[in-house]
């Protein structure tokens, strides 16, 4: 979520005493305490006081979803419609990649035409590969979709990768258009930017019921869901890389006497190619992080398979599908990170040459139609060039599972007294603390957080969306879910800004950190959750843990950036007058990266909320697992004010640490 | 995972579509039949979509969310569900009732059984298992530092209902009930207290795999009755309801109320289909415990009861 995207008034005045008003606020907060008795409302939100907005929300949407009618058609005849228009594409792609194209439907189906054989399919990841960047990258992403094969992922993964490949495109489109729209409209643009806030920040459980009885239930909602989850990146980039495009470059384009439309698509649009990339490779990662709960609502492939093996604590399974999720993502994102380096060719020159040979013209092309005419004509002989033969299919079977067990069995106590030790002292202390506050205190903080970094708009701001929080009722998981993303946290800090500052100062550790965070990243967390459970028991602890790792990398790779962009004419000059390295780093790297890092923490902060819902499998009892009661109760009203208050947390912390991050990069000088 | 061969299946399918035309048939849109993600659903709904198919019926398995799905049941875009437990699913599934939108195909035969649960190797450690009146002797063997000198009772995720809290109170037990969020994470902590030989106490469910991997036994309270659940006055305790242990629950099949004019042949046999926990714990077994494929238990399973599941489809 960036926080540049809202624009708030100058700071407040320096010479406010912030000390004063804090030392107020404090005492107010305080004396709640002391007059506990005779205030019980102010700890307690009273139950008569909160507002049905739930049941509000349910009559709503069901309105919407059987209600309403524009008179030709209605609300749900027009979503279907949208259905309509994404799955056709979908079932191209499934039939080349995956099915192959049937006649029919159902255990009726025919066979008229075989899907793409898997050697095709490695050759022309590798041709893509190798036309983007070269030898080393061919052979990465060849690599990556051979594990597939295999390790005998490849149906599943086919599946998958053709619901990613069809979602993609939608979420760059849509995602660009609307980046358009409000790069034109700065009125759009600022009813745009907390829709988006919410599309990222409400997990995707709260609202997948309404999304399936609109859209239908199958892979079309799965990608929808994922869609709306990925675009937002895409349209905030969008805006920005068409704000970054120079002044000149829009003027020279606006003298040779371009329309608006020409102006838009001819001259900015291209300018700002190498960012919009990075937008496209932001929507590729993020359909991917959602492979695990598209699979819960029909989406099949690779995240159901790893939520499958794990149910039946198939831990070697687990990992081996959810490790082909990773090999996709990572052959994706560097594919889709070398095509947005790569400079435009110069066309003209480039088929001026060859205008008469195709071949020549289009070397890439021509080969990887060769390459398909040919596997297919040989697979109908070699079946083994079709369909990756069983038999050579590898697997690591009970290595993984035999690990976790013998960790278990010989490490058990070790890690159940360091568990204890923190659950005794830290966890449940601090837990108690937060639950204990008055709620009323709470909004005084935020508020006055608020107006010292960002004036009172981020004031009104912060304490309206947590009066929200309290006036629906769910006052004390919103604690339970402060305290454990709060928590996790702290300790991702702890252990990400020391490996993010060593990988920052050796290249060698750098690279390693590059790819352990990559995997982490898109691991799916299900992997790692079952091992955690069987080591550490349900419990708080066991959420945490997993909340800590996946939330690990925004922090190390803020951190890492952060310092690495000190500009380099300070650090010259501290050398100059004779830093130590530590002093080096202490007194100008760290200063003057701590924005940067901030943002990173902002980050985490968001990778630790999204996996509430998650750990809200093990057994947790904050807003996640709010979202996830409703889910399986399908009732639509109680997931999306339980979404809402946690996307509405997000949104406080984003806010006052984006006012802080800002400020204090003006301060340095640095913007 | 691959269930079956397509190529071969497809043939066969359209085969047996063509003779099931002349057998004066019904709409040769596929079936479609959600499936799950445990093993004994799978072999519910592979054994009932291998029948329809025999019949002649068009079939398709579409993966979906146990609780999800009914949006899909309720508009058509699924039809049959065939494993609706009464323990977990029953609020969802009358909640889907109510519609009008989708239909109670009646039982599966199978009755849910589930339960404390504890490993054999307890017993040593608490002779006088599988009396409930036991536990409070044992309620230290059982604690952990957390819940100490309570007891620690896994329990199902709160979804589940159970009343486990309810009934460690109506029973005055000491121990503290903890709730797993998934099953998949009960089971983790019994496989990780079960390679330690640890003590562990948690909610277990049969027909499932785990009853066949772990020995272990169930808790025996007073049995179930309906007075229990609702009346306070029954029972040891005068003053609370749930003093008493777990019903045993029916599975029931659901399915959208369209299909029943669609493919009222297909309907008759899925209100047909009846198997038992025996048969069903068996092939379960063979297939998480004895790594054998879905397919080939599925198609044994219909060589040994041919006459019954013609039957289904007469």
């Amino acid at each position: 979520m960036s926080s540049t995207a809202t624009s708030f008034e100058k700071p407040a005045e320096r010479s406010t005493n912030w000390w004063m008003i804090w030392g107020i606020a404090l005492a107010l907060v305080l004396i709640c305490y002391l007059i506990k008795d005779t205030i019980p409302w102010a700890f307690k939100y009273p139950r008569s006081w909160t507002i049905p907005l739930r049941f509000w929300i349910s009559d709503f949407m069901k309105w919407l979803m059987d209600g309403l009618d524009f008179g030709l058609f209605t609300f749900r005849e027009l979503t279907r419609a949208i259905a309509w228009v994404i799955e056709q594409p979908y079932w191209v792609a499934k039939s080349l990649l995956a099915s192959g194209f049937l006649n029919g439907r159902g255990s009726a189906a025919i066979e008229i035409f075989p899907r793409l054989p898997w050697v095709a399919v490695i050759g022309i990841v590798m041709l893509i590969g190798w036309k983007a960047g070269g030898r080393k990258l061919a052979l990465l992403a060849g690599g990556c979709f051979l594990y597939l094969a295999v390790f005998g992922q490849w149906d599943s993964a086919m599946t998958t990768l053709s619901s990613i490949v069809i979602s993609v495109p939608f979420g760059v489109m849509g995602g660009l258009l609307l980046g358009i729209a409000a790069f034109r409209s700065p009125r759009f643009n600022a009813a745009l930017t907390p829709i988006l806030d919410l599309m990222q920040t409400v997990p995707v459980f709260a609202y997948l019921v309404p999304i399936l009885i609109l859209f239908g239930f199958g892979p079309v909602s799965a990608m929808i869901a994922t869609i709306i989850y990925a675009m937002p990146p895409m349209v905030r980039i969008t805006i920005l890389g068409l704000q970054q495009v120079p002044e000149e470059i829009t003027e020279f384009g606006r003298m040779v006497g371009s329309s608006p439309r020409q102006l838009l698509w001819k001259v900015q649009l291209p300018a700002a190619k190498q960012t919009l990339m990075l937008g496209v490779n932001q929507v590729v990662m993020l359909s991917l992080n959602m492979v695990i709960i598209a699979s819960m609502i029909g989406a099949g492939g690779l995240g159901f398979d790893v939520l499958n093996a794990l149910r039946r604590l198939k831990i070697g399974e687990g990992i081996e599908a959810g490790v082909a999720i990773t090999l996709l993502a990572i052959a994706l994102d560097r594919l889709s990170q070398a095509l947005a380096k790569k400079p435009a060719p110069t066309s003209e020159a480039f088929q001026g040459t060859h205008r008469n040979n195709p071949l020549k013209a289009y070397p890439y092309l021509s080969a990887a139609i060769a390459l398909i005419i040919v596997t297919w004509a040989l697979g109908a002989f070699f079946p083994a060039i079709q369909i990756y033969p069983e038999s050579w299919e590898i697997t690591t079977g009970t290595f993984w599972g035999d690990m976790v067990k013998w960790i278990n069995i010989n490490f058990f106590d070790q890690l159940d007294a360091f568990k204890n030790f923190l659950l005794l002292n830290v966890m449940i202390p601090f837990k108690r603390f937060l639950l204990g506050l008055p709620w009323i205190g709470v909004v005084i903080l935020i508020a006055i957080a608020g107006a010292q970094l960002g004036g009172w708009r981020l004031a009104v701001l912060g304490a309206l969306l947590a009066i929200f929080i309290a006036i629906v009722g769910l006052w004390p998981k919103a604690m339970i879910t402060v305290y454990l993303c709060g928590l996790s946290v702290v300790i991702a800090c702890m252990i990400g800004i020391p490996i993010g500052i060593a990988a920052a100062r050796n290249e060698r550790l750098h690279g390693i950190v590059q790819v352990v965070i990559d995997t982490l990243q898109t691991l799916p967390s299900f992997v790692y959750l079952m091992p955690v459970v069987m080591l550490f028991r349900v419990g708080d602890f066991a959420a945490m843990l997993a909340v800590i790792v996946y939330a690990l990398t925004p922090i190390i790779r803020y951190t890492d950036h952060g310092i690495r962009n000190v500009p380099q004419h300070l650090i010259e000059a501290a050398t100059a007058t004779g830093c130590t390295k530590r002093q080096m780093l202490w007194k100008v790297q760290m200063p003057l990266a701590l924005p940067e890092i901030m943002l990173g923490l902002n980050q985490t902060i968001m990778m630790a909320l999204s996996m509430l819902v998650i750990t809200a499998l093990v057994g947790t009892r904050d807003l996640g697992q709010e979202v996830y009661i409703a889910l399986t109760k399908a009732d639509i009203g109680r997931g999306l004010v339980a979404g809402m208050a946690i996307a509405f947390i997000a949104i406080i912390a984003d806010r006052l640490i984006g006012a802080w991050s800002k400020r204090r990069k003006l301060e340095l000088g640095l913007e | 995972m691959k269930y079956s061969n397509t190529i071969k299946s497809t043939i066969a399918g359209a085969a047996l579509a063509l003779m099931a035309s002349a057998a004066g048939a019904q709409s040769n849109d596929p079936i479609k039949l959600t499936i799950h993600d445990w093993t004994g659903q799978y072999v519910t709904t592979h054994i009932m979509g291998e029948v329809l198919k025999r019949a002649g019926f068009n079939i398709e398995y579409v993966q979906a969310d146990y609780i999800a799905q009914f949006a899909g049941l309720e508009t058509g875009d699924l039809h049959v569900a065939m494993e609706m437990w009464e323990t977990t699913g029953k609020d969802a599934m009358d909640a889907s009732l109510k519609t009008g939108k989708t239909i109670d195909l009646g039982e599966t035969g199978m009755g849910a059984k589930e339960e404390w649960w504890y490993p054999l190797y307890m017993k040593e450690k608490c002779p006088g298992l599988p009396d409930w009146k036991a536990l409070n002797a044992c309620a230290e063997v059982f604690s952990t530092p957390e819940t100490a000198p309570k007891g620690r009772y896994l329990g199902g995720p709160v979804t589940w209902g159970g009343f486990d809290d309810e009934r460690a109170e109506a029973l005055g037990l000491d121990y503290e009930v903890v709730h797993a969020g998934t099953d998949a994470a009960l089971f983790a902590e019994l496989e990780s207290a079960y390679q330690r030989k640890a003590p562990v106490l948690l909610w277990i469910y049969a027909p499932h795999w785990a009853v066949a991997k772990y020995e272990g036994e169930w808790v025996e309270f007073p049995e179930y009755t309906a007075d229990c659940y609702n009346d306070a006055a029954w029972g040891i305790n005068k003053e609370m309801k749930y003093d008493c242990g777990k019903p045993f629950g029916w599975i029931k099949k659901v399915g959208w109320k369209g299909g029943e004019a669609k493919w009222p042949g297909a309907y008759k046999a899925i209100r047909n289909f009846k198997v038992d926990n025996k048969e069903m714990g068996d092939m379960i077994s063979a297939i998480d415990l004895d790594g054998k494929k879905l397919d080939d238990v599925v198609d044994g399973w219909m060589k040994a009861n041919e006459s019954r599941w013609q039957a289904w489809i007469k």
